[in-house]
């Protein structure tokens, strides 16, 4: 791959996943209208979609305000993070066969690394506001979000002994025959849960739950900064779909009538679907209930799966 | 791949020095933070991927989010900077600092003496990493299990108590019951 080749990849990649995270404002909105029966954004622009510029316009316009009492530097540090740790574990990922940023041999711990750095923007961000709401909202979302980590981690094990690499391409081309759907169902589930609870999205938006914590870390924040955890928000969605499909759905690999970059899109989107219905139709848990859940269901279940994955593999190799 | 190394052990040195110097106990985490990322980078530098990636999810991504949990809660104001800007006098820093540059030099001397190699980078796959340590070094792995299964049983321990109902009538209840 020539240098300028490389270039036009990253920019791609990068152009695609703003606009997705953008576009995902008016598709969120225009779903779950759908499933609240009533009809959403439609006003601006054909069936509406112009609603993501006007929505972008208004938080560009919006007074930037940092309060007094904020630690101003980590204040206006903490909205970055979310975004850059984000878009850096998009690296890994295998769009299409050769359409990868970096092909790294430790490429899934270095997605699971750098979402483990995404935890800082909730923790800075709610500590630097010096309101009580975000502080309860990072202590809950520290917490939550270390712990789901663990989780999520164990449950990708599964597929790392299946396939024996931590390559992604390696990953994607072990399902040539099966996706691990249907080896690791329950390596899957567990996953898309810590998977949520890390983007604390609905129904594990409990860091930010609005009904008790106002708005929760980003209680303080206004403008872009608050801008900035609204599309870190729409690219964990985006990230977690894409692993889920890369790790379980076969990524790109599909039958000969589509291109395998169309799969991936397809696929990809569909599990974006998911998010978003799931958001419409669960509630949300109590902190302790989430928590509880994590250690005394989660974990259990991760380790007796990663047990009888290991004692099957070890099987099938004799 | 040397100037990688060095500029990443320049930002870890100079991020390290920041930590030790910062007053404010959330700062000095953070650039503890920026001190294990550099790490993580001279690891990643020397051909070990494996390790740098370790280091950022145990350490940067883990540990130090603990910590901050914990100083967040102690919600640390200024007075905690006082107090630490009264403790840190240069009169407290002098003797410490000497005989670390008394190391130091010892270091630089020894450096200066040994033969000069130049720096080969052979990549160690994480599959070579988890081959030695289930072979040669599985005493060590085992004896760590050991370390954290006595550290989870402690913390479980602290972290039990027995089930109180703070409402009235939910122990008037209990009362009932019990009779």
């Amino acid at each position: 791959m020539t240098i300028m080749q490389h270039i036009w990849i990253v920019l791609g990649v990068l152009f695609v996943l703003l606009n997705v995270a953008a576009g995902l404002i008016w598709v969120e909105r225009r779903l779950l209208a759908l499933w609240q029966d009533r009809l959403g954004p439609n006003r601006a622009g054909p069936l509406g979609i112009l609603i993501v510029l006007a929505d972008t316009l208004k938080l560009f316009f919006k007074e930037d305000w940092i309060p007094p009492f904020a630690d101003k530097w980590v204040f206006i540090t903490a909205p970055a993070i979310v975004v850059g740790s984000v878009l850096m574990s998009f690296v890994i990922i295998p769009f299409a066969p050769s359409v990868v940023v970096a092909d790294l041999n430790v490429g899934l711990l270095f997605f699971l690394a750098m979402s483990s750095l995404g935890v800082y923007s909730i923790v800075l961000g709610g500590w630097a506001s010096n309101n009580k709401y975000a502080l309860l909202g990072a202590l809950r979302g520290a917490s939550q979000m270390i712990a789901y980590e663990v989780f999520m981690g164990l449950s990708l094990m599964g597929v790392v002994m299946l396939t024996g690499s931590f390559n992604m391409g390696a990953i994607v081309a072990a399902q040539k025959d099966r996706w691990f759907i249907v080896t690791q169902p329950l390596g899957f589930i567990i996953f898309f849960i810590a998977g949520i609870a890390e983007t604390h999205r609905l129904p594990f938006d409990i860091p930010e739950a609005e009904s008790e914590l106002i708005a929760g870390y980003h209680a303080e924040y206004s403008g872009m900064k608050f801008g900035m955890f609204f599309i870190g928000e729409y690219l964990g969605i985006t990230l977690i779909s894409a692993m889920t499909v890369t790790l379980f759905f076969g990524g790109w690999l599909g039958p000969a009538f589509l291109p395998p970059l169309v799969w991936f899109i397809v696929k990809t989107v569909a599990f974006i679907g998911l998010f978003i219905l799931l958001r419409a139709s669960l509630p949300r848990p109590r902190y302790d209930q989430l928590m509880e859940y994590g250690w005394k269901v989660l974990l259990p279940l991760v380790l007796a799966n990663l047990l009888i994955t290991g004692a099957i593999a070890l099987w099938i190799r004799k | 791949m040397s100037e990688l190394f060095y500029i990443a052990t320049f930002v870890a040195v100079a991020a390290t020095m920041l930590a030790l110097t910062r007053l404010h106990p959330v700062h000095a985490l953070l650039y503890l933070v920026v001190s294990f990322l550099a790490v993580a980078m001279i690891f990643l530098s020397l051909g070990a991927p494996f390790v740098a990636v370790l280091e950022i999810i145990i350490y940067a991504g883990a540990i130090i989010v603990l910590f901050i949990f914990v100083v967040m809660m102690l919600n640390l104001g200024k007075d905690t900077a006082l107090q630490e800007k009264r403790w840190l006098q240069p009169r407290v820093w002098l003797i410490p600092s000497l005989l670390t540059l008394l190391l130091l030099v010892e270091m630089v001397l020894l450096l200066l003496r040994g033969s000069k190699a130049p720096m080969l980078v052979s990549v160690v796959a994480p599959r070579n990493v988890s081959l030695s340590l289930y072979g040669e070094y599985i005493i060590a792995v085992e004896l760590a299990g050991f370390l954290l299964m006595a550290g989870v049983v402690g913390a479980a321990h602290i972290g039990k108590h027995t089930k109180k109902n703070l409402h009235r009538y939910l122990q008037e209840e209990e009362d009932i019951k019990q009779k």
